[in-house]
């Protein structure tokens, strides 16, 4: 009898211990979806790599709450459709406490009503469309929006004594549009006057004609918020034409063909971004490191933004001691002056990221960090 | 006033652009009654062909990081010869290709009705298209600079000139002016071969009765096959001008390009020569002109296209065989 007691005993010991021993091994599931392939890849592949040297390093530090940290990842591959049913599957198949995703705001705007539904929180890293977080409480973005650009750059040529500006929108585009918009209101609120405004489209290659009338008003800067492929035409164009001013713009203007096309012509031209390898903030270089050792390659805004989406998350985990959606919602809310790789991330009100945008110049065919603006 | 003459200078060579390419579409329309959508992407290849043919055959072009041609090229940078030898390379590739496309795609239906021949064109432009972004990749991609721009300070020579456009704030680009003359001496050159030679008194005979034309001893083949040549020849010439003025060239450039294009031959009477030349500017000088000025009467710079169109519209409802059409009977 007591040999039995003394086997039971012993078989509910190493019971429990098995349990204990289960409870540990237990995983922390972290949803991501991406573009890993199709038309938006390089984005998708670059935030994926921040987002998963985020998760490598709270694994090597011990984890949270005791736990590892599992990243899984699916890949949308830039299909519409795609991250709707992803979402799905990660939220009911694999039980993920949380989101990451996605660069590209539409993708965004399609993972984000499911997740308000089954209220689990979702970390966008760098949709800039302000309507993504409008979907619901449970969204949240580490990138700031579109509007903010456009003040920056306007506070930036209010700073460098630019009082007369043109603007030249792309008119297809809401990106364009948004940024222009708050530019134009913040460059009159600097005491500057918008001298003139022109418009293109998208896949337009002739800008004579918008220049020419630009160049007749001599602003002493013109503010060009769209993307790579047009503003480096713009530029060549600009200079044909014997127009001195320095262009500006915003993130659209990071693009592989951006400096090979404009060549010259966009020397001493600015633009706003998220991130530069060459900021000197300790936090940036300490990311540049280790991005470096384990991609053997400079970190891009994308995998920045990455990275601090689940440094944001783990953050509120730890602050939320423990992974209930609505106390986790909760936390990632209340994230105030957390160090982030892009700047200090504070979430307002509309779970937007209020934080510091970086300026770049172009010094002779090179990206030159500037200065980082504050909001 | 000097803002204003820099735009006509901007609108003429803009419409010089639209003129080479549009002088392709009317020529084959001319001679076969059959409108080419896959003009605007034949001129597509053309740019492509330039790009790849650029760095083997000028030194200094290739890109930094591409590989580095496997024998020195023949060219100095910036060499006239250089740029005409790319030209002319390019639109060879081109020839070969439009023969190509109408041995395998339109020669089969030669026999049926003009409109399922106009359906196969759209899908060997949506088959260029795409094969394009296949084999050259999505993004825009740069056209090495085979003859350097620089802003004219003199014209027409630096030594001998009347006009000093520095000094009166006119900013025009040595490519402007390349662009006009070839887009001139190819409007001149193909007159000549479609009046004053053999080849073009058989495209003439085709042109009015194909039957009767093969009767005389005419290879009709031949004909058509030289004719898509040559219209593909005069497509990559504006490709390669065209990425020489804007260089940035992307699988679909020749999308909307095409389509201006082929508005600039129907304004000028399409299968007429001098007429698509003419159209081309007049639209190049519209567009500008609305870019410019359109918001003094109320329309914004983003409806340059529309206005390019609205005008298209209204030369057909007034004159529906174009500025310089001649009107044909239909025969019954």
């Amino acid at each position: 009898m007591a040999r039995n007691i003394i086997t039971l005993i012993a078989a509910t010991v190493c019971a429990s211990l098995s349990t204990w021993n289960l409870m540990a091994q237990e995983e922390l599931k972290v949803g991501e979806f991406a573009s890993l392939t199709g038309g938006s890849a390089s984005f998708g592949q670059s935030s994926h790599k921040g987002t998963a040297l985020a998760i490598d390093e709270i694994n090597n530090a011990g984890g949270l709450l005791g736990k590892k940290v599992k990243l899984i990842t699916e890949d949308d591959q830039s299909q519409a459709g795609q991250p709707a049913t992803i979402v799905r599957k990660l939220i009911s198949g694999d039980k993920v406490v949380a989101v990451l995703g996605e660069v590209a705001s539409s993708k965004s705007l399609e993972a984000a009503p499911i997740c308000q539904q089954n209220k689990i929180p979702m970390i966008s890293p760098a949709s800039t469309n302000p309507k993504v977080t409008e979907v619901g409480d449970y969204v949240f973005r580490v990138c700031f929006i579109d509007p903010f650009q456009g003040t920056v750059m306007a506070k930036f040529a209010a700073g460098k004594g630019w009082k007369k500006v043109a603007v030249l929108t792309d008119v297809k585009q809401d990106y364009s549009v948004g940024l222009a918009q708050f530019f134009k209101e913040g460059v009159s609120k600097g005491g500057g006057e918008i001298v003139k405004e022109q418009s293109y489209s998208t896949g337009d290659k002739d800008f004579k004609a918008q220049l020419t009338s630009i160049k007749a008003t001599k602003p002493e800067a013109i503010f060009v918020p769209g993307y790579y492929a047009e503003v480096a035409l713009i530029a060549r164009q600009a200079r044909q034409l014997g127009i001195k001013a320095p262009l500006l713009g915003g993130d659209g203007w990071v693009g592989e063909s951006l400096l090979p096309v404009g060549g010259a012509a966009l020397d001493g031209c600015f633009f706003s971004c998220h991130f530069s390898a060459d900021d000197e903030a300790p936090v940036v270089q300490d990311f540049v490191k280790k991005f470096r050792a384990k991609y053997n390659g400079t970190p891009d805004d994308m995998a920045a933004l990455g990275y601090d989406s689940a440094m944001i998350l783990a953050d509120a985990i730890k602050r939320a001691d423990g992974t209930d959606s609505a106390k986790l919602r909760d936390a990632i809310a209340a994230t105030k002056d957390y160090p982030a790789v892009t700047g200090k991330i504070t979430l307002n009100e509309q779970r937007n990221a209020t934080k510091s945008a970086v300026i770049l110049g172009i010094e002779s065919g090179k990206f030159k960090f500037v200065e980082s603006v504050a909001p | 006033m000097i803002e204003f003459l820099q735009q006509v200078i901007n609108g003429l060579s803009l419409g010089a652009i639209y003129a080479l390419i549009a002088l392709g579409y009317t020529m084959i329309y001319g001679v076969l009654r059959f409108v080419n959508f896959a003009h605007g992407d034949v001129f597509m290849v053309g740019s492509y062909a330039g790009f790849y043919l650029a760095p083997l055959l000028i030194a200094g072009l290739a890109a930094e990081g591409a590989a580095k041609p496997p024998w020195t090229p023949p060219f100095a940078k910036n060499s006239l010869a250089g740029a005409i030898c790319v030209l002319v390379a390019a639109m060879l590739i081109c020839a070969a290709l439009g023969i190509i496309i109408e041995k395998l795609a339109y020669r089969p239906l030669r026999s049926r009705p003009r409109l399922t021949v106009l359906i196969t064109a759209i899908g060997v432009s949506i088959f260029l298209e795409y094969t394009g972004q296949f084999v050259f990749g999505v993004d825009p991609r740069y056209f090495p600079e085979i003859l350097e721009t620089h802003t004219v300070g003199n014209f027409p020579t630096e030594r001998w000139h009347f006009l000093n456009l520095d000094d009166l704030g006119l900013a025009v680009t040595n490519v402007q002016l390349i662009v006009f003359v070839v887009t001139l001496l190819l409007l001149f050159a193909l007159r000549i071969v479609v009046l004053n030679t053999r080849m073009g008194m058989a495209m003439r005979a085709l042109s009015s009765n194909p039957t009767a034309c093969s009767l005389m001893g005419v290879n009709n083949d031949v004909v058509v096959s030289f004719t898509f040549g040559l219209g593909s020849a005069l497509a990559a010439a504006g490709g390669i001008l065209y990425a020489l003025m804007y260089p940035s060239i992307d699988p679909l450039m020749g999308v909307l390009v095409g389509l201006k294009a082929f508005v600039a031959a129907v304004l000028g009477g399409i299968g007429n020569i001098p007429g698509a030349a003419l159209g081309g500017m007049l639209i190049g000088v519209v567009e500008t002109m609305v870019v410019g000025y359109g918001e003094h009467i109320g329309i914004a710079s983003s409806y340059r296209d529309g206005v390019a169109f609205a005008i298209l519209i209204l030369i057909l409802l007034v004159k529906p065989t174009g500025l310089f059409g001649k009107s044909e009977r239909e025969k019954v």
